[in-house]
Parts: structure tokens; sequence; C-alpha cells
């Protein structure tokens, strides 16, 4: 519970449970105030919004919609687990028979519940992120050491960084089908195209705080280096990291967030497997509940996308060696 | 004049450094030979290039002609064996106490030391300017005092040669200061090693130093006096306040500093500034008179 507590951000409740309970009060009446305006405005506007799919759902009618999309889950799987049921009797069945029979295990194939694409993009994000690190923190280190390189590689940075993944989407697309051919492939070729896209897209903050932030180490660290004769290895991994990992960590939560944000993009865009496909498919569908279920699907993702920076603000607080400085 | 080499030798040294509106001469024709063991000082108004002198004899700057000798080899880049305090201290603030001076022991013994070794002569060190105690707290848990400890014992530690000082307690108050003098001189009466600090502290100079070499205001600053400190060692700062001797040598370094080197802005009275002027327009303490000072 204290985990959950920290990291959205409530710690100071837990560290000092006696802390007066009027500023506990405060810090949770005025948001919960807040919220409630919130869903009342909602409530009211929702009522006088008419589409051609019905009336606007309001906070009821998107609970409403949770809930049938919990038990369409719970469905599926009760579904699943019969097929497999139901494919191992005929197996026995056919071993009785005849013992060398060939025996075929199909997989289920089902139709993704709001739950599966929620797990495949969450998949697809880390994945994307990860790689996107993994290129734009050595990067972001050489071109912040390195002035020549910097200016060199900026011109491209500032160029490449506005471009919206809705661009990059169908060339990345054509060349994942065009060179990523295989008969027996590890990932779906629409993983790699919205992996390829959520890294594009996702790579530019990370690169930039890190270099800015190896550029700008005090000049008494590096003479402090200097003296010492460092050779580059330990320059790097005892004075250059550290001192970047403030800007590094700014760069990487906003990367996250615009992975996140880019995800469902190309998702809905690409028809790749997501969250973004699930909210495509149910405009397509058109039925008098697809509003309410494309609104549940859109407090998903902003609460996933937060508790995504709430993950990683832990991570800055594990890894940050200034425990004065308040990170928020 | 062919001389045993020198321990710490700069000769003709004078740098530029490049701007906007061509080159800046800081420094002008600097001589200065340092004997072993010695503490010498560098005091002067504030950018009269005391500091770049020892970036110079660090290597960290690079003379634009002349240059620095130690122990008859030429100094052209940063090393332990000339470790420098750093006027704020300069500790990585990701790393307690006792790894910051790690990190300089593991650089100049890392293959002469055994871990063990290390770990004895890095206690050592720290107990040396009395930080045993705080090995393991990070420089943001402890005081200003108690960091510049830490600074000055992982330059210690390196075991240099030459430690050269930049303002080393300017950032202190009075009486950590103090501590932080007293603790320096009996580490220096120990380990006989070769000390350059910069100051600005006429007292601490006067206290410290076996020499005291006063610079020139710049541009092209230059050593303008050498003034030859000669009390006797274990000096006592109670004992020296009452000295006539001590408050003869502190006389000297003031006469220098706020009336031979006046800056525009020293705050003095309009009509001292007037003689002081007149003093120099008259050529009177022009510092080719210090040319016999240099000489000894």
């Amino acid at each position: 519970m204290s985990n959950i507590l920290a990291t959205m951000g409530l710690s100071r409740f837990i560290e000092n449970p006696k802390t007066n309970f009027s500023q506990l009060g405060k810090s949770l009446l005025i948001p919960l105030i807040g919220l409630l305006i919130f869903l009342f405005i909602w409530e009211i506007g929702a009522k006088n919004v008419h589409t051609s799919l019905g009336t606007f759902p309001g906070p009821a009618a998107v609970y409403q919609q949770s809930l049938t999309l919990i038990e369409e889950h719970k469905a599926e799987r009760i579904k699943e687990v019969k097929f497999y049921e139901r494919q191992d009797v005929r197996n026995e069945k056919k071993l009785a028979k005849n013992p060398d029979a060939k025996i075929k295990v199909r997989p289920y194939t089902g139709k993704p519940t709001f739950f599966d694409q929620i797990i495949t993009s969450l998949i697809t994000v880390l994945a994307g992120f990860v790689i996107a690190s993994l290129i734009a923190i050595p990067a972001g280190i050489l071109i912040g050491l390195n002035s020549t390189l910097y200016s060199a590689f900026n011109p491209l940075i500032q160029l490449f960084k506005p471009v919206s993944p809705l661009a990059w989407l169908p060339l990345v697309t054509m060349i994942v089908s065009a060179v990523y051919v295989s008969k027996d492939p590890m990932f779906a070729k629409s993983f790699i195209t919205s992996l390829i896209t959520v890294s594009l897209c996702s790579l530019w903050p990370t690169l930039l705080n890190t270099a800015v932030g190896v550029s700008s180490i005090s000049k008494d660290l590096q003479n402090v280096s200097q003296v010492l004769r460092l050779n580059w290895f330990t320059h790097i991994v005892k004075i250059v990291l550290p001192s970047a990992i403030p800007m590094m960590f700014t760069g990487l939560r906003l990367s996250l967030g615009i992975a996140w944000m880019v995800l469902i993009a190309a998702e809905m865009l690409a028809q790749n497997p997501g969250l973004g496909k699930f909210v495509w498919d149910e405009f397509q569908n058109g039925s008098s509940n697809s509003l309410g279920r494309i609104m549940v699907a859109v407090l998903v993702i902003g609460f996933i996308g937060f508790l995504l920076d709430r993950c990683m603000l832990f991570l800055q607080r594990k890894m940050s060696w200034d425990k004065t400085v308040v990170l928020r | 004049m062919s001389q045993p080499p020198q321990h710490l030798e700069l000769t003709k040294v004078d740098i530029d450094f490049p701007t906007p509106n061509g080159p800046f001469k800081a420094l002008q024709d600097i001589n200065l030979t340092i004997n072993k063991g010695e503490f010498v000082s560098l005091i002067g108004h504030s950018g009269c290039g005391k500091s770049t002198v020892l970036n110079i004899v660090a290597g960290l700057y690079q003379a634009t002609n002349g240059g620095c000798l130690l122990d008859g080899k030429e100094v052209n880049a940063p090393g332990p064996e000339r470790a420098v305090v750093f006027q704020n201290h300069s500790l990585l603030p990701w790393l307690t106490a006792y790894e910051n001076v790690e990190l300089a022991v593991k650089q100049v013994f890392g293959k002469s030391k055994s871990k063990a070794e290390m770990r004895e002569w890095i206690e050592h060190n720290l107990s040396l300017v009395h930080m045993d105690h705080a090995m393991d707290k990070r420089p943001d848990e402890i005081s200003g005092g108690m960091k510049q400890r830490v600074g000055i014992a992982r330059a210690l530690a390196m075991e240099p040669t030459v430690m050269l000082m930049d303002e080393p307690f300017g950032a202190l108050d009075a009486l950590t200061r103090a501590h932080l003098q007293d603790s320096l001189m009996e580490i220096q009466k120990d380990l006989n090693n070769t000390v350059i600090m910069i100051t600005h502290d006429v007292d601490e100079a006067v206290l410290l130093s076996d020499r005291i070499v006063m610079m020139t205001n710049g541009p092209a600053a230059t050593v303008g006096e050498i003034l030859h400190i000669d009390l006797p060692r274990p000096r006592d700062r109670i004992a020296l306040a009452d000295d006539p001797q001590y408050n003869h040598y502190r006389h000297e370094v003031l006469t220098f500093l706020y009336e031979k080197q006046r800056t525009p802005d020293s705050g003095l009275s309009s009509k001292k500034k007037d003689e002081a002027t007149l003093k120099v327009a008259t050529g009177e303490h022009k510092p080719k008179a210090k040319g016999e000072d240099k000489a000894a």
C-alpha cells in the first residue's frame, strides 16, 4: 500500500501519519472537489451533445461500459479455456483411435479484448522506449562531450525532432515490409512498425537533454578529472554520467510521454494491435455503446500515461544522488 | 650558469588569452623558483592572475611563452604529482568522502598498492585532516570546512611533489579557517611537501608561508615583490599576534597591496588616493625597484 501511495506522489502522508489532518484534507479534498466539478460538467454537457451514435455518454454510462469490457474479457478467457479443452479432448480421441496420428495444436484465434490491447500497447511502448533510450543516451553523451559533433548533428536533430509520427508511419511500414522478411518471424510486422515509429519519435528529448546535461558539467569537476588523469571510461562513468543524470531523466520522462502518445496514434492509423486499434475499431463499429467504450479507452490511456510517468519518477528518485532536490 | 636543476622553476612565463578583441595578456614575465619543502603564498588583488599562475603549474593552462619545470621536467599536462586543492572543494557530490579520496588513490596507487593498503592509506589521509569520523558522508551532508578537509585529504593522498592550493580557505568562516590553517601547518611539517597557495588573506599568508610572492595588478601581471618570512616554526597564531616581526611582515604586505598596487575601487579616502596616485606617478614605487628582491 505504502508503495502505491509513494508512486502516486502521496508519500508525505505515510512518512508522517500524524501530519495534521487539515493538510491532508487540503491535499486530498481539493483535488477531489475538482474531480467532482469535472464529473458534474461532463454529465450536464454530455446530455446535450447528440451524435449520430446517440447521446454522448456521461460518467455513469462510461462506468457501465467499463464493467461490460471487463465482462467481455472474462467471457473471452472462458471461451479460450474451453477451446483448448475441446482441442485436447479431440486430440486424445484421435490418439486413442490411432497412436500414430498427427496431432495439431492450434492457437486460439479469438478477438483480442480491451485488456489484451492494453498489454500489447504497454509491451510495444516499453520496447520502443528502451530502444530509443539505448540509442539516445550514448549518442547524447557523445554529442555532449564533443562540440564539433554537436554542431554537426544539431541541425539534423532540430529537423527531425518536430516530425509527427504520422509522417514517419508510411515510410516505416514500407521499409519494414521490404526488409523484415522471414518465414517464421519472431515478432509481428505490425509490432516492428509500431516499435520503430515510437522509437523514432521518442528519441529526441532524451538525446538533447543528455547532450545538454553532459556538456554542462562544471569546469571544476573537469579539472579534477584532468588532474587525476582519469581515462575516458572512468571519466564518463565517474564524472560525466552522474552529473548528467538529472537532465537525462528529464529527457527520459519527456520521451516516455511522447512514446505513449505516438504509439496510440500509430496504432490507430496503421491498424496495429493495441489501444489505438481498439479506439479505431469502436469508431468504425458505430454501435450505441461505441462512444462510451472509446471514452473508457481515453481514460485508461490517460491513466497509464500517468502511471508510466510515476514509474520514471520513482526510478529517478532511486538513481538521483542529490536527495535534497524535490522531484515532481 | 650551469646550476643544478631547481625543484620548481617558472621562467619568463607569459600567457595570452584569446578574446574577440585580440589576445589578452594576463601574465607577463613571471620568474619564480621554489625549493623543495617550501611553503609559498601568492597574494594580489582579484583578477591579477594568481590562479592563472597556479593553473600553469598544475598544467591546466599552457604558458604562451616561457615555461614551468618541475625537477627538471617540463610541465605540459595536469597530473597527480601536482595535486590541486580547489577553491570550492570540487568534490564529486555523488561520492562519499571516502570514495572521493578513493578515486584519487586508485588512480595513483591502483597498481602499486593492494586493496587493503589502499584502504589503509585512504583512512590515514582522512584522519590526517580529522575527517575519519565522517568518511561515509556525502559532500552535501557535511559542512563547508569539512568538505575542504576532504579536498585536502584527496590532494595529500596523491602524495604530490607539489601541492597547489587555490584559495583553499577563502569560503570558510574565520574560526574554521584558523583550525584548517593549523592542521595544514602540522601536516606540512610532517610531510615536508612543497606547497603553493593562493590567498587574499594577509594574516594567512604571513602565518603559513616561508615566502610571500606579491603580484602586481593585471593585465600583464607579474611578480611585484617577494617577502621572506623568517619566523621560527612551529608558529603559534596567538603568540605571533603580538610579535613585532610578524606585524612588520603584515605591514609590508599591506603596504604593497593597498599603496603600491591600489585598485581604483579599493575604498581608500580620496586624499590618500591622491597621495598614492602621486607616488605612482612619480615612479617612486614602480616594480623595477624590486629587482633586487627577485635576484635575492
